[in-house]
């Protein structure tokens, strides 16, 4: 990949410590430039006031300042959580994983990606579950009631909205014909609506529902509000995050912006056309006729795409009260669930008729 | 869309207002969990034992006294004002509201009646702390149900009302400006136009604030039909303020009571709503703070001219006797037994405080509700500590 | 409302409260002979005292007349405090204080008195009710039973007084620890911050708002 930017001969060993550099920043400067926007300045904005303006200019650099604070805290096991303090300590990293797991499979532009699985949508999928199982752990090796409280309700929340999610992306892979998300952001950006090409064909429009539905499960994936009864703040207080302190708990907040941040990027590869503009616009027809420079606007383009999306994101989650558990559950599975069943139907049969 | 559908939601009320028999067929252990002292939910440190099935609680008993600190003790070796100054921290957030029916009661034993302004003006920063106090409700109802944005809204517009009292009496939180036989002081110039342009700004708030939580489907979903109590019950235990009229009790203690304030001459509604939920509580006081906001302003108009103290001895003796005042404070029916011998201080004081008799209902309420629930039902319920365990 | 303020001309009797009046002789009929003393102050309030045995009795039959919202419930201690009250006394007991035991409205034989108070809903008639605690037996029977709010108040009223009460279902402390020992409200129980740091003295007395060299009289 970043040979065929250079057009160089690289050894091995340095194109993998291109593609580890990379993937740190695909995760972490989308996570930064989410917490700041959205978590400091949109969030106190909303609230009338001003947020972080001491740390930089107008608070730029408060960022650093939480990581720098986070980091020179004590790292606390707490004793009754002693017996199981491997489990403890992994639980975190288990969450991260999952997150530099989801983002190898982002195309970033036509050459610039880091794999190309021709399944790529399911193994995005499939991996993204693997953060229940660190919410899980964390939870029950807190030792903590409120925490193993939180944790159970993680398990069933993120176990239940899974389904949804997975069923809305069907949706999209029938219409595009294929997993790779690669040649889904083709198809949508060569692509043509009823013969007009001028916008592509963003499968944000003819799938709608499938749209919603994802967003719905993403904000439950993200244990935002008004999915957020793992958190639940007034009640559980942190949920099952409540026992992590300094660097591992800086894991968990970083992961779950991180998360935020990769999902919207899935969303905007699935749903709005990822890192291209459509084709029609240049002149392109297929992707090997794509300028070079494409490689270094497309992850701006995904950039700004995915910054929408955690927009409003963010924005549901700062303004509604949260859901109950039984009420969270009784929307997936008896609303959520049918619906992107039916989705899919309509768009099996249309995509035949069309 | 609503969460439950009808159905569903009378079957819930159903089961909550009999006894939930918790249907145990695998042999589980249950969980005991306690939500306090320290906690983000509860208005300071009240600590609820809770005994959980899964996420039903079997049985929950509320702990207070973390915060015990014998007011009813030290009002025997204190004078009367200095007991004013006391009292105004049994609810500190609408401290006014605390000191009026102490005041009236050491009043009626000596047989005084404060001036027609004093009793105007007291009226008025009486409601004042009315609006202040169930104004953080409304933010902080917000907070216990997940929604963070409201209640920056609500410490920003009550800081209006806040400085309005400081204003007038020195003090934001703790007043302490009644004297018997009127008050410390008069009112500052320019405290009526200023009082008046806060009125609608609070007026502005409690439609932002009915627009931003009370018509979210979710915040709908997770107060409706949750915590139902009965009108029977609601008057067994003593509830009182809007937790009464949410149960569809009409009774209002500024319009029902005969005492020298200045109720009488105007006009206000008294809000009751049937269902007895969380969201009939909640609503009541959001109407509630509208009709406190008319009320300030028809008593702006008419602000009778003259003294704001009564002809008192500078050392006060009150005459031997006992006296009962209650007033229809923020909290609910606060009222105070005053005894006295005839010395310059009280004998026996009993504080007859609203959440004591609030909060006593919980463990009958709390029976076969979720953990998010039991969130939900304190926070309609709306207790202040200092009022709990005085 | 009030009795008028001594600035008026026309000496006037104390105005005839019908309605409360009423209220006292029903009342009083149906309790008949439980009641010992009553006390009707017009446009203030009313006061019964009964038998200790017909505690319980009479909350039933009050509730049937009407008196449905449960108030409160406490007790009082008649007897002087021995460690004094104005702030220049010292903190410690004295012997040659006045200990004699002087009840308040509807008198009383006992040093304890059991009070409560029950109000009629929509017309805000309430009535204060008392009873007599015998020393030795330090008990009466529990409310809670008839007014399921009386519960928590009973509680209360035994860790602070030490009176017992028969039929409650869970009598334990309220507020303070389970080990705590002796009673807290109780006139001999010092205040233990006066006992520890005796209070200095008036601090301060204002200066009433408009005339500060006339004095009044003191009554």
């Amino acid at each position: 990949m970043i040979a065929a930017l250079l057009s160089a001969d690289l050894p091995y060993w340095a194109v993998s410590l291109l593609r580890v550099l990379g993937g740190l920043v695909a995760v972490l400067l989308p996570a930064g430039t989410v917490v700041y926007l959205f978590l400091f300045k949109m969030l106190s904005f909303m609230q009338s006031r001003l947020g972080p303006m001491e740390a930089g200019p107008y608070g730029s650099m408060q960022l650093f300042a939480e990581v720098g604070k986070w980091l020179q805290k004590e790292d606390i096991v707490p004793a009754s959580a002693q017996p199981e303090a491997r489990i403890f300590k992994m639980a975190p990293l288990i969450v991260l994983a999952s997150t530099f797991l989801l983002v190898v499979v982002v195309p970033f532009g036509p050459d610039a990606w880091f794999t190309n699985f021709e399944t790529g949508i399911f193994y995005a999928l499939a991996v993204s579950s693997v953060s229940v199982l660190g919410i899980l752990i964390a939870g029950w090796s807190s030792a903590n009631k409120y925490s193993l409280l939180g944790g159970l309700r993680a398990a069933g929340q993120l176990v239940a909205y899974e389904l949804p999610m997975v069923l809305a992306v069907i949706g999209v892979v029938i219409q595009a014909g294929t997993m790779n998300l690669q040649e889904i952001v083709v198809a949508q950006n060569a692509g043509s609506m009823f013969g007009w090409d001028g916008l592509g064909n963003p499968y944000v429009l003819t799938q709608f529902v499938a749209f919603l539905i994802f967003m719905i499960s993403v904000q439950a994936e993200l244990s935002q509000t008004p999915f957020d009864m793992p958190i639940a703040e007034s009640e559980l207080v942190s949920g099952y995050m409540t026992e992590y302190s300094g660097f591992r708990f800086l894991i968990f907040f970083i992961g779950e912006f991180a998360t935020a941040g990769v999902f919207a990027m899935i969303a905007s590869v699935l749903f709005l056309g990822g890192w291209g503009v459509p084709f029609s616009w240049f002149g392109w027809t297929t992707i090997d006729s794509i300028d070079n420079w494409m490689n270094v606007a497309g992850p701006l383009v995904l950039f700004a795409k995915m910054m929408a999306l955690v927009f409003f994101i963010m924005w549901i989650r700062f303004s509604s009260p949260r859901l109950r558990e039984d009420q969270l559950q009784r929307f997936a599975w008896k609303v959520l669930i049918p619906i992107s069943l039916v989705n899919i139907m309509l768009t099996a049969v249309l995509k035949v008729a069309f | 869309m609503t969460m439950l559908g009808d159905r569903q939601q009378l079957a819930y009320i159903a089961a909550q207002a009999a006894d939930a028999r918790v249907n145990v067929e695998l042999e589980t252990e249950g969980m005991t969990l306690n939500i306090g002292p320290q906690h983000p939910a509860t208005h300071g440190t009240l600590r609820i034992i809770a005994r959980l099935d899964g996420e039903q609680v079997v049985w929950a008993e509320p702990s207070a006294g973390y915060m015990h600190r014998g007011y009813e003790k030290l009002t025997e070796v204190r004078t009367f004002p200095q007991v004013t100054a006391l009292v105004n921290r049994i609810d500190w957030l609408g401290s006014f509201a605390n000191e009026v029916p102490f005041i009236l009661a050491a009043e009626k034993l000596m047989g005084v009646e404060a001036p027609s302004r004093a009793q105007h003006i007291r009226t008025i920063l009486f409601e004042l702390s009315r609006i202040a106090n169930v104004s953080l409700f409304l933010g902080d109802l917000g907070v216990q149900l997940g929604a963070i944005t409201p209640v920056f809204f609500a410490f920003r517009d009550r800081e209006y009302v806040l400085n309005l009292i400081e204003a007038a009496t020195g003090g934001r939180f703790h007043p302490n400006f009644d004297r018997i036989g009127g008050l410390k002081d008069d009112l500052p110039a320019g405290f009526v136009e200023e009082t008046r342009v806060v009125m609608k700004k609070l007026r502005t708030f409690c439609d932002q604030i009915e627009d931003l939580l009370f018509g979210n489907e979710i915040f709908q979903s997770r107060t409706r039909g949750i915590g139902v109590i009965p009108k029977d019950v609601a008057l067994q235990y003593g509830l009182s303020g809007a937790n009464l009229r949410a149960s569809g009790v009409d009774w209002d203690l500024r319009r029902d009571q005969d005492i020298p304030m200045a109720w009488n001459k105007t006009e206000f509604k008294v809000i009751t709503h049937p269902d007895g939920d969380s969201f009939a509580r909640c609503w009541v006081r959001l109407q509630e703070v509208r009709e406190s906001t008319k009320i300030v302003d028809q008593l702006l108009d008419t602000i009778p001219a003259g003294p704001v103290m009564a002809k008192v001895p500078k050392i006060i003796k009150v005459p031997e006797g006992e006296a009962w005042v209650s007033t229809e404070n923020p909290l609910g029916e606060m009222g105070y037994y005053v005894v006295s011998q005839g010395d310059q201080g009280p004998f026996r004081v009993k504080i007859r405080s609203a959440s004591f008799n609030n909060i006593s209902i919980v463990p009958w309420l709390l029976k076969g509700v979720y953990v998010p629930d039991i969130i939900t039902i304190l926070a309609s319920l709306y207790f202040i500590l200092g009022d709990i365990d005085r | 409302m009030f009795p008028l303020s001594s600035t008026t001309d026309t000496p006037t009797e104390a105005p005839r409260d019908t309605v409360r009046e009423a209220e006292l002789a029903r009342v009083l009929e149906a309790l008949g002979a439980n009641v010992v003393d009553s006390l009707l102050k017009p446009n203030d309030d009313m006061w019964i005292r009964v038998t200790a045995e017909t505690w319980r009795a009479t909350a039933e039959t009050l509730k049937s007349l009407g008196y449905t919202y449960f108030g409160f419930l406490s007790a009082i201690d008649w007897l002087p405090s021995p460690f004094g009250k104005s702030e220049d006394d010292a903190s410690g007991p004295s012997e040659d204080r006045d200990s004699t035991i002087k009840q308040g409205y509807t008198g009383g034989d006992t040093r304890f008195q059991v009070f409560a108070r029950l109000v009629q809903p929509f017309t805000t008639i309430g009535i204060n009710i008392k009873v007599d605690v015998d020393d030795a037996v330090m008990a009466v029977d529990s409310w809670s039973s008839v007014f399921a709010g009386a519960n928590w108040h009973e509680r209360e009223a035994h860790e602070m007084f030490g009176i017992g009460f028969n039929g409650h279902p869970d009598l334990r402390n309220m507020y303070l620890p389970t080990d705590f020992e002796g009673h807290p409200m109780r006139k001999d129980f010092p205040l233990l911050a006066r006992i520890v740091k005796p209070w200095p003295g008036i601090v301060d007395v204002e200066p009433l708002p408009g005339d500060d060299e006339e004095e009044g009289e003191a009554s």
